[in-house]
């Protein structure tokens, strides 16, 4: 059963090298965007720790940066 | 506007259940793939490649006629998230095109006896692939000038006219690549293999959403940081 499936009477580089080149551009690009997106969360961070007590109040009252604020689970709010 | 605010909050919010469900179709979508669904009479097991290269043409194409649509509304709405969220689909488009392309050529290979054939079809597939291209370049080359909503609507315009070329390329020329097995008025695929091609398109569709998710949310915090940049 096992020797069936990796062989597939023949194709099985053919159809093994496929699924594993789908799963790893799959890996890839998550891996990438998942990079960029905590990249720019930790800039959000550090911009966020450097403002003064009334910037911070003003960011804390504009919804969308409540929005990123609250998923970041920055402490500060 | 209160869509869009909706979209938003749902990119924030909604990545961790897309993911779990992405994670639970692909997986019983590449179960009924590679153990259950049967092999073709002609082709063998050489048609399981089907599941991931059928899917992820479909995807592809999807996406970037989303993409077009959203410039297109863009240019008459002058409505800047439809930008972002046409920017933030390319990436996965882009990915579904390659795995398409290179899949398709693997397939060839058992089927045609070639890797690669300037087919119209797989010619028209490597053509979507270079607008891909051009419209994620466009985002890199023209970040900060104010002509860049043009260049990326025009290129992605540019590209729409190569979708029903895509499609009907099997029909309007003799080509290697075979006609379309599955039309608005039936298929031709039988159920045992119809059923694991839908789940694992789901999956594909799935997978897009979440990177698409992401990649919004990243935008949306540039976006921010900008902003934070002027307090």
């Amino acid at each position: 059963m096992i020797y069936e499936i990796i062989l597939m009477n023949g194709y099985g580089i053919y159809v093994w090298s496929s699924f594993m080149f789908t799963f790893i551009c799959f890996i890839g690009l998550y891996l990438k965007i998942k990079s960029q997106l905590i990249k720019e969360q930790e800039k959000f961070k550090a911009k966020y720790f450097d403002l003064t007590e009334e910037e911070t109040q003003a960011v804390i009252k504009q919804k969308t940066y409540r929005d990123i604020l609250a998923f970041t689970n920055i402490s500060k709010i | 506007m209160n869509f869009i605010l909706k979209i938003n909050k749902i990119s924030l919010k909604a990545q961790r259940y897309i993911f779990f469900l992405f994670i639970i179709v692909f997986s019983i979508g590449i179960v009924e793939a590679l153990i259950l669904s049967p092999s073709d009479y002609k082709q063998s097991d050489s048609v399981r490649i089907m599941y991931v290269h059928v899917p992820s043409a479909w995807t592809s194409v999807g996406i970037f006629s989303v993409i077009a649509i959203l410039s297109l509304g863009n240019l008459i709405f002058k409505n800047k998230y439809f930008l972002t969220i046409a920017k933030s689909l390319a990436p996965s488009g882009l990915i579904f095109n390659i795995i398409a392309l290179v899949t398709g050529s693997i397939w060839g290979k058992p089927t045609w006896g070639t890797w690669w054939a300037w087919d119209a079809r797989i010619t028209s597939m490597l053509v979507l692939c270079i607008f891909y291209i051009l419209y994620i370049l466009s985002w890199r080359v023209f970040e900060h000038k104010e002509n860049l909503s043009k260049v990326t609507s025009i290129i992605s315009l540019l590209g729409l006219i190569n979708l029903p070329i895509i499609k009907f390329s099997v029909e309007w020329w003799a080509t290697l690549h075979q006609s379309a097995s599955i039309k608005l008025t039936g298929s031709s695929i039988h159920s045992s293999m119809l059923l694991p091609l839908f789940i694992m398109t789901a999956a594909f569709v799935l997978f897009s959403i979440l990177i698409f998710l992401m990649k919004y949310n990243t935008e949306l915090i540039k976006i921010k940081n900008k902003g934070l940049d002027r307090i």
